[in-house]
This record gives C-alpha cells, sequence and structure tokens, in this order.
C-alpha cells in the first residue's frame, strides 16, 4: 500500500489548524461555565463557532488542493503530551480535511437548524454548548496524528453523545437510552483501548506515520489481533453487530442530534478508523475479512429493520445502520474500497442529515408526533420539507444521478471486484433500502391525511428550512462530483493509497442495473403496500417477520438473555457468598465465641466451696505435672 | 528422720482441704484454711531442717503474718454476714456470682 510521506508542516493554514477544534471548544467552555447570563445569545455563539471552525477547514481544504500531491500529509506538532510516549499533533491529509469539512459544514447547518427547533426549549444554552463540544472532540478524533489523540476525542463524542441523548433527562425513557448508548459504546471503547495498547507494545509508538511505516514488519497474529480489536471500538461507535442496539434507542435525543451525531458524523467514526488503520489491516487479511461480514450483516440487519419501524426517527435509524454497513464493507475491502467509503460517507452525511432535518421539521409541525400512521398527505401543507425530504429519499434509494446513485453503486461495484457473494448481498440491501425508504416517504407525506385532532401542521421558518435546502442542493449533486472521473480517489490516493487498477463508473454494468431493478421493484411494493392501500392508524400485528423487525431483531432480547441476565446471576451469587459466605464466617466465629463464654460463665456459679474444689484440683494437676516432668 | 512430720503435715493439710470442701460453716471452713496453712508451716520447718539451712522458717513466719492478717479481715466479714443475714453458711452467701 503505497501513501505519501507524512511531511512536518511550515505554516500557513494547516499551521494553525487546531483553531478548528480550539473554536468550538472555546464555545463550550464559555457557554458551560458562563451560565444563565449567556442564555440569551448563546445559540449564536455556538453557531459562531462552528461557522469558524468550517471556515478554517475550508482554507485549509483550499491550501492543501494548491499543494503538490506529496506535500499533501502535513504533520503539525502541538506539544509532548505524554512525555516519551505520545507527542500531540495533528495530522492534516485529504483524509482528515474531507472528515473535518463534512463535521464543521454539516454541523454549522444542523447549528444554525437547531436555533429554530429548539427555540422554544428553556435550556437551548446547554444544548448548543454540547453541540460545541461534540464538533470539538469529533475534529480532534478525525485531526489527531496518533491513536493516543483519536482515542481522546472518540471519548469526547462520547461523552457528547451520552450528554445529547439524554438532553431531555426528566424523560426517563431518554435517561435509559443515554445510559445504554453509554454502556455498550463502553465495550466497544474497551476493545480499542486494548487495540492501543497492543499497538503501543508492538511499534513502540502511538503516531500514525511510525506506526504505519513498519506495520508489515509485525507479526500476523499480532496484527491480525490489532486489527479486530480496532473493528471492536469501530462496531461500538458505528453501531455495528454485535454492538449496534443502542444506536435506535439513541433516536430518544432532540432531532438535529440525530442528524448531527448519529447520522451524519459520530457513527461513522468507526469508519474513519478503519481506513485511517489502512497498513495495519492491509497486512492482516483476516481482520479485513471480519470487517467486510461485519459490514453486509449490519447493512441487511438494518435495512430489515427500517423495514418494520412506525416511528419516523426509528426507521431512519435503521437505515443509517445499514448505510453505515455500506461503509464498513466498503473499508474492509482495502485500498480499492477507502474512496467509495468515504465518498458515501460524505453523501450520506448530506442525504441522512437532509431527512433526519426533515423528520425533525415534521415532527415539529405535528406537535412532536413521531409515528408516521399518524402521519399521510403532508405534502400540500409543508413543501419545502417534502421537496428536500424527497431529494434525501432519492439519494439514498440511488435514484439515478443522484448522490446515492453514484456512491453506493461504487461500493457496490468494488464489493464485486473483491467478493461477488457479499457484492449480491449488497444489491439486494439496495433492494430493501428502496422498500423502507419508500415506505416513509409515502406514510408521512402521501397517502390519507391521518393527524391526530389538534394538529395544524405548517411549514418550519426559514432557520429551519434553508438548512434543508443546502443539505439536499448536496444530496442532489455530490455524488456525480465525488465519482465522476474518480475525483474523489484520487484526491484521497496519498492518504489511503492508490488502489491497484482504478474503477471507472459504468451505468450499464450488470450489477448496477440489478440494483436499479430491486429498487424499482421495492418501491412499487412499498407503493402497493402504504401508498395506494389504506394504512392503519393502529399498527397490524404482522408476521413472524414483522414482530422479528420491530424487535429490531431481537437484539436486545440477546443481550439480555447472554449478558444482563447471567450478569445478573453473577452479582446474586457474588451477593450470595458475601451474606452467607463472608458475614457468615465473621458472625459465626463471634457467635460461636459469645455463645461459649455464655457457657464457660456458668461455673462462676457463686459457691466458694465449688472455688475450693476447683482450686484444689487445679494445684493437684500443677503439682502432678511438676513430679511427672521431673521424673523424665 | 523428718519422715513423720512430713506425714503428719500431710495429714494435717488433708483433714484441712476436706473440712474446706465438706464443711458449711464459715468459721470452720475458715478454721480449716488456718489448719492447711499451719500444715504447711510444720512441713517448711521440716524441710528447713532437712536441708539445713534457714530460709522455710523464715518463710514460715511470712506465712504467719498472712495468716494473721487474714484472720482479721476474714473473721471481720464474717461476722458480718451474720450479722445482716442471721446465717454463717458459706453456701448462703452465693450472691457474686454470672
Amino acid at each position: 500500500m503505497e501513501t505519501a510521506e507524512i511531511i512536518q508542516n511550515t505554516g500557513g493554514v494547516i499551521g494553525v489548524s487546531w483553531l478548528m477544534i480550539a473554536l468550538p471548544l472555546l464555545g463550550a467552555v464559555v457557554l458551560l461555565l458562563g451560565g444563565r447570563r449567556t442564555n440569551g445569545w448563546g445559540h449564536l455563539l455556538g453557531v459562531a463557532m462552528s461557522v469558524a471552525s468550517f471556515v478554517v477547514a475550508v482554507v485549509a481544504f483550499i491550501e492543501i488542493l494548491g499543494l503538490a500531491e506529496d506535500q499533501r500529509r502535513q504533520a503539525v506538532p502541538l506539544y509532548d503530551f505524554i512525555p516519551g510516549l505520545a507527542k500531540m499533533g495533528l495530522l492534516i491529509d485529504p483524509l482528515s480535511i474531507c472528515f473535518a469539512l463534512l463535521i464543521t459544514g454539516v454541523g454549522s447547518l444542523i447549528h444554525i437548524y437547531s436555533i429554530g427547533y429548539m427555540s422554544h426549549d428553556p435550556d437551548r444554552r446547554r444544548f448548543f454548548a454540547y453541540l460545541n463540544l461534540f464538533v470539538a472532540a469529533m475534529l480532534l478524533l478525525v485531526l489527531a496524528d496518533n491513536y493516543v489523540g483519536l482515542y481522546i476525542g472518540w471519548e469526547g463524542v462520547g461523552l457528547a453523545s451520552y450528554l445529547l441523548i439524554g438532553f431531555w433527562q426528566h424523560k426517563p425513557s431518554a435517561a435509559t437510552a443515554a445510559k445504554k448508548a453509554f454502556i455498550v459504546n463502553r465495550v466497544g471503547d474497551f476493545g480499542l483501548a486494548i487495540g492501543i495498547f497492543t499497538i503501543w507494545t508492538t511499534f513502540g509508538s502511538v503516531a500514525y506515520g511510525p506506526v504505519f511505516e513498519v506495520a508489515g514488519q509485525a507479526d500476523q497474529g499480532v496484527l491480525t489481533a490489532i486489527g479486530l480489536l480496532l473493528l471492536l471500538g469501530a462496531c461500538g461507535k458505528s453501531a455495528q453487530l454485535p454492538l449496534q442496539s443502542w444506536l435506535l434507542d439513541a433516536m430518544e435525543g432532540p432531532t438535529p442530534v440525530s442528524a448531527l451525531i448519529h447520522a451524519a458524523t459520530m457513527v461513522t467514526a468507526g469508519v474513519y478508523l478503519v481506513v485511517r488503520s489502512g497498513a495495519i489491516y492491509f497486512h492482516a487479511e483476516t481482520a479485513q475479512f471480519v470487517v467486510t461480514i461485519v459490514g453486509v450483516a449490519t447493512l441487511l440487519a438494518g435495512a430489515i429493520i427500517g423495514c418494520a419501524k412506525d416511528d419516523i426517527k426509528k426507521a431512519l435509524a435503521g437505515s443509517t445502520m445499514s448505510q453505515i454497513g455500506y461503509m464498513m464493507l466498503a473499508a474492509g475491502l482495502g485500498p480499492v474500497g477507502y474512496a467509495f467509503a468515504i465518498a458515501h460517507l460524505i453523501t450520506h452525511g448530506f442525504f441522512k442529515a437532509n431527512m433526519f432535518l426533515g423528520a425533525g421539521s415534521v415532527m415539529h409541525a405535528m406537535n412532536d408526533e413521531v409515528d408516521m400512521r399518524k402521519y399521510g398527505g403532508l405534502w400540500p401543507v409543508m413543501k419545502v420539507t417534502a421537496v428536500t425530504f424527497l431529494t434525501g429519499y432519492l439519494a439514498i434509494i440511488g435514484f439515478p444521478l443522484l448522490s446515492g446513485y453514484f456512491t453506493k453503486d461504487g461500493i457496490i461495484e468494488a464489493t464485486m471486484h473483491v467478493n461477488p457473494v457479499l457484492g449480491w448481498l449488497a444489491v439486494a440491501g439496495a433492494g430493501i433500502t428502496g422498500f423502507y425508504m419508500s415506505r416513509v416517504m409515502f406514510m408521512t407525506f402521501f397517502g390519507k391525511r391521518r393527524w391526530a385532532e389538534d394538529a395544524h401542521p405548517h411549514e418550519s421558518p426559514a432557520v429551519m428550512t434553508i438548512p434543508l435546502i443546502i443539505l439536499s442542493v448536496g444530496s442532489v449533486f455530490l455524488g456525480a462530483f465525488l465519482i465522476l472521473s474518480n475525483r474523489l480517489t484520487l484526491f484521497l490516493a496519498p492518504a489511503v493509497g492508490r488502489p491497484k487498477d482504478l474503477l471507472e463508473f459504468h451505468w450499464n454494468s450488470t450489477p448496477g442495473l440489478v440494483t436499479l431493478a430491486l429498487v424499482a421493484a421495492g418501491v412499487a411494493l412499498a407503493w402497493v403496500k402504504y401508498g395506494r392501500a389504506e394504512v392503519p392508524q393502529v399498527a397490524p400485528r404482522g408476521s413472524f417477520l414483522t414482530t422479528f423487525a420491530r424487535r429490531d431483531l431481537y437484539g436486545d432480547a440477546l443481550n439480555e438473555s447472554l449478558f444482563m441476565r447471567p450478569g445478573q446471576w453473577l452479582t446474586r451469587i457474588a451477593v450470595f457468598f458475601d451474606n452467607r459466605g463472608v458475614d457468615g464466617l465473621v458472625n459465626g466465629l463471634a457467635a460461636g465465641i459469645g455463645g461459649t463464654s455464655g457457657r464457660l460463665r456458668r461455673l462462676q456459679n457463686g459457691f466458694v466451696r465449688s472455688y475450693a474444689m476447683s482450686i484444689l484440683f487445679g494445684a493437684a494437676v500443677v503439682v502432678g505435672a511438676l513430679l511427672y516432668v521431673g521424673t523424665m | 528422720m523428718t519422715t513423720h512430720y512430713l506425714v503428719l503435715s500431710v495429714l494435717l493439710f488433708t483433714i484441712g482441704a476436706v473440712g474446706v470442701l465438706i464443711r458449711r460453716n464459715a468459721i470452720v471452713a475458715f478454721m480449716c484454711v488456718e489448719l492447711m496453712l499451719n500444715a504447711c508451716n510444720l512441713a517448711l520447718v521440716t524441710f528447713a531442717r532437712q536441708h539445713g539451712n534457714l530460709d522455710g522458717q523464715i518463710i514460715a513466719f511470712f506465712v504467719m503474718v498472712v495468716a494473721a492478717a487474714e484472720v482479721v479481715v476474714g473473721l471481720a466479714i464474717i461476722v458480718t454476714i451474720f450479722r445482716t443475714r442471721r446465717s454463717a453458711s458459706i453456701d448462703d452467701a452465693n450472691l457474686l456470682k454470672y
């Protein structure tokens, strides 16, 4: 795998790229420490910091474009973080700048949208403080030039995610969901931490440059272990099987959070980790294969879950799982898939944020109703939302010439190139995507109005619709821009390696045509079931398969029976042992001594003559003993 | 030659010990204690003579002093108990117990 050398930065905007992280962090600190005094202008500060960070990212991006290809990976040393272990520094290269642009760009739009969405919330300032904290942590995650820096950002986004899922902590369901997300992520973070420890003991460094340089010389087994441990971390953060269960519950958070953290950016951190660690996976084929398996399994599982959810946000969350599964699959293919993984990640960031914000706009209009069975026929009353949602919908199902068409097709083509079986499974996933996304579309915007009696839907204010429009423009054009003439592949090549042979985009390849046919079939089926036919207001019981999907493929039940119940039994056994064993020993000893002394003191009976008797007896024993000793 | 003295001492001591054990009258038990003390004195003096040094005799004097002091205190207690309870039986004076 050939990547460009990392060179020392010599100034320019790249030299001050730490501002990208520092500005939102400053915003978060001011808003959190400032307290109620900042209530009036807190949201404006939050937006300003995010936009400022975006401006720095754009300027740095332009500066990178102006450099020769072998100059595009620049290290920006900051300070000695842990002397002898890690120097903190930033790595500005095509890969990290892509992420920085996505995070700050989509992040800023969602900040702006939140001004409108959260306008009635008394805690809006706190919300913006957490959003800023998240942006700062996420940027640290992608910009750090070593695994320890990545890990700090990784935990930072986990914290921000926890705080934002539980933002309405007065709702028990939100508090529980936040806890669940945190605990499930802990499993993944544990794997990541052990992986980083192993990297340190194997390579003697945690910085990307030195580690990747010598990655090939390490023992095969160790590399595989590192790859699998990093994958465990990625699974936790990116809601991949088997650590997927937290993402659907995470929809308890405010909708902009679902859009920013649980669709566009944070959940893609796992994909970033796998792509960034490409040099390690390059030499650990088993681990790489496991990545593709996880990706395919998740893309199918997410799609199936998405088919059965009536909660609009949960349907979208299932689709997020599924789309990240596609990215994971592409990231597991090696250099040939990296560019497609990132391309899909970027376009997905746009169209999924677009749809989530659209869903938020609908909820805003429908008194926070999330059940799609209570929607229907909404497009005439909220045209901007409907049209922008439509572009996102067409993009995700892979409607020709829209973003998702190019990026998903790229992934499928690349997979076919490496492993046709997985490729056809990915094609099947695309067909299911066509069905469940159409179901969302038809149930929400078309068909008969099934509104609650007190619902008076209305279009959202401009501060919410303008971000939607910008995102929908990205949903339409970004895919073609990135994929055609391999633009992103060539741009990323210095960072992730150039594939052996470039895959050109062909509209008439067999898998592409089959995908289109399957998607069309999915859309048609959805039209028959949810567009033309009446949608009942109360969900029908459904077949075994429907229940299976509604219950998240029994993922929670599995976790409960495999981990929670045995864990409870373990604690119960430990408590029993503590009460009966340890306490029993101590208390039994004390009771035994007490009982014995209680009996012994009966000897003290008050009769002088019996005392005399015992004295005599004792004296006789002493004399006897002396005599016995004397004769020896 | 001194065996007879020792035999006498043992006899006296045994009589005293048995007396302490079986008699209930405090005065009698008390006298039996004195008897045991004096049996010991006899044995001590006998051994002093047997070994030809004065250690035993000196200790016998100490025993007498202790016995005298004991008589003073002991009799006072017995008299006091008799005055309050109209009885000198040591089995009746059994309140100090567990």
